[in-house]
């Protein structure tokens, strides 16, 4: 469709135009399907249980209308809405679908499967101890990537550069870093008397594996003209170091930051749901022992935002770190 | 400046010159890359060498940077033997090698960062980058410089350290024939204004001719200086003369001679 109109830019801009509205129309019209489809379902319900989630699809459909009328005056809001509003209107269609099958026909056995109104509901009534989790698992989170870069860089560039401690430590790096790092719980417990440092410390290990690897290659495969240029030009080995290897071995080292943040997500919920007392590991399988589903997927969606945020954060600092490599001219 | 860089410029004796690399179908022999070449450059002179590929041209340049030992034989600098690279010998490659994640500027100063004197020398990157024409480039990335302008880019950072011998491994190589000619012209000028004693490595025979005061021919297996050829034409150098011509015929018949030999 969108090939074919590119083709043939004259005939496009009179249903383009059309095709905007329809665009800025979905979203508030996806919501007040979804509002109305839930009011038919949730006649028996009580009142109480849905009210935040009618008011949730009462702002959305008011702020969608808004952005419409303002968009003339914002070209940076017009665009953004064109590249959005397709996605959120099928988010808020994937809602309404999920309330049918759940509140609706009851599809799905029911405790384990709530509707969205109650997961709302949950994570409106939660939201102290969910903000208090969500904070924990950061502070947690960060201490062990911190440190795992840390000692991941450290040790990548030690074995991409020099060939003894290459043949030294290659072996130790081959044999110990593909144990999954939650595979070291029961010893882990044993050796520290905090769960919080243990667990640290295992999401340590779990990123500095990947990040080691990825460091030494990059390292290892700095091109030799780049490091004999170098030569030539009077570099010493501090600089054929921090000047040459390293920089040349960036794009390699993020991949292995990447990597390494995918791990630890995975190591921070393990961790939390079997050993340390806080964080949203720890608050799902409590809200389970609890049966109480709504506060698990509450916490499932804080996980998904919390995670993706971070993730996109490691993203921003490639793009700025990485200007060179791109095509675009940013400064 | 021209003064100094004159007084700077020093002669490179290569005196019976040997290198041998493990043969790499069979390991337990050496196959004789370089074997017995002698040679020497006066201060300041512009001396080419040409050879078919594999006579070890390269190899040569390597040794001369530094860059690899010798098995035997002498290299030095006015009277000091070259043992290891330094900013003293400078080298271009044909692949112009510029640091990607460098801006053109600190591409440039990249030599006076590596010797630690980067606060003193400030105002001879500009200098340098005015010499190139790169000045409204200073904060560009090598990956939006052409072909030509990445390898002036190269010529300079190598020129920044004031070295007492350029050596230039097919730098112009890689460029389409127009650029080329235009690139030697450049050479030539950077040349006649710093007075640096250049070896450039090339297997284009008009190019060396062109630009050089001598072109030492190479012969393969194993690498020797066959014959060396003074050129005595004034410059600027016309590509189409008689005399051109027929050194560039002469030059031929040695090579078709040499490849059958």
């Amino acid at each position: 469709m969108e090939a074919q109109e590119d083709l043939i830019p004259t005939t496009v801009a009179e249903p383009a135009s059309v095709l905007r509205w329809r665009t800025m129309l979905a979203v508030p019209g996806a919501a007040a399907a979804t509002f109305g489809v839930h009011l038919l379902i949730a006649k028996s319900e009580p009142p109480l249980e849905s009210h935040s989630y009618r008011l949730l699809f009462g702002e959305v459909i008011a702020v969608s209308i808004v952005l419409a009328l303002m968009r003339r005056f914002f070209p940076r809001l017009r665009q953004w809405m064109a590249r959005m509003w397709p996605v959120f209107t099928a988010a808020i269609l994937f809602l309404c679908v999920w309330d049918v099958i759940t509140l609706g026909f009851r599809l799905l056995p029911l405790p384990y499967f709530p509707g969205p109104s109650s997961v709302l509901r949950s994570l409106i009534n939660d939201r102290v101890l969910l903000l208090d989790s969500t904070w924990h698992s950061l502070v947690l989170l960060l201490s062990g990537y911190t440190v795992g870069v840390i000692a991941g860089l450290i040790s990548g560039i030690c074995i991409g550069w020099s060939s003894p401690i290459r043949y030294w430590g290659m072996p130790i790096l081959k044999v110990v870093g593909p144990i999954p790092a939650t595979a070291w719980i029961p010893l882990a417990m044993v050796l520290s008397p905090s769960a919080i440092v243990s667990s640290a410390a295992l999401i340590a290990l779990a990123v500095w594996f990947p990040v080691t690897m990825l460091t030494a290659s990059g390292i290892s495969n700095t091109r030799a003209s780049y490091l004999d240029v170098a030569r030539t030009l009077g570099a010493g080995r501090g600089y054929l170091i921090f000047r040459v290897a390293i920089p040349a071995a960036i794009p390699n080292i993020f991949i292995g930051l990447f990597m390494g943040l995918g791990a630890s997500f995975l190591t921070l919920v393990v961790a939390e749901s079997v050993g340390v007392k806080s964080g949203l590991g720890w608050y799902v399988s409590w809200a389970q022992g609890w049966a109480e589903y709504a506060k698990v997927f509450a916490a499932l969606i804080i996980m998904a935002a919390f995670f993706s945020t971070i993730m996109t954060l490691l993203f921003k600092v490639r793009d700025r770190v990485l200007v060179w490599q791109k095509g675009v001219i940013k400064w | 400046m021209v003064a100094v860089a004159e007084a700077e410029a020093c002669s490179l004796i290569v005196r019976d010159l040997r290198k041998s690399f493990p043969a790499p179908d069979d390991p337990f022999s050496r196959r004789q890359v370089l074997d017995g070449v002698s040679f020497s450059l006066a201060a300041g002179e512009l001396v080419s060498l040409i050879g078919p590929s594999g006579c070890g041209k390269s190899t040569l340049l390597r040794l001369i940077a530094g860059l690899e030992p010798s098995d035997a034989g002498d290299l030095l600098v006015g009277s000091d033997p070259i043992t290891a690279p330094n900013a003293e010998r400078g080298l271009v490659f044909q692949d112009p090698n510029l640091f990607p994640w460098l801006t053109v500027r600190r591409n440039i100063q990249a030599g006076l960062v590596a010797r630690g004197v980067l606060r003193e020398k400030k105002e001879e990157v500009d200098e340098f980058m005015r010499l190139v024409g790169l000045e409204i480039f200073a904060n560009v990335y090598p990956h939006h410089l052409s072909g030509g302008m990445a390898q002036r880019a190269a010529l300079a950072r190598a020129l920044i350290n004031h070295p007492k011998v350029l050596l230039l491994d097919e730098p112009l190589g890689a460029l389409d024939a127009f650029t080329r000619m235009r690139m030697q012209d450049e050479v030539l000028r950077l040349w006649q204004a710093r007075r640096t004693t250049m070896l450039l490595v090339t297997h284009d025979i008009d190019e060396a001719i062109y630009m050089s005061d001598r072109i030492m021919i190479m012969t393969p297996r194993p690498g020797r200086i066959a014959r060396t050829i003074p050129i005595a034409l004034a410059r600027p150098r016309q590509r189409s003369s008689e005399d051109f011509l027929r050194l560039r015929s002469d030059i031929l018949n040695f090579l078709h001679f040499a490849g059958k030999a």
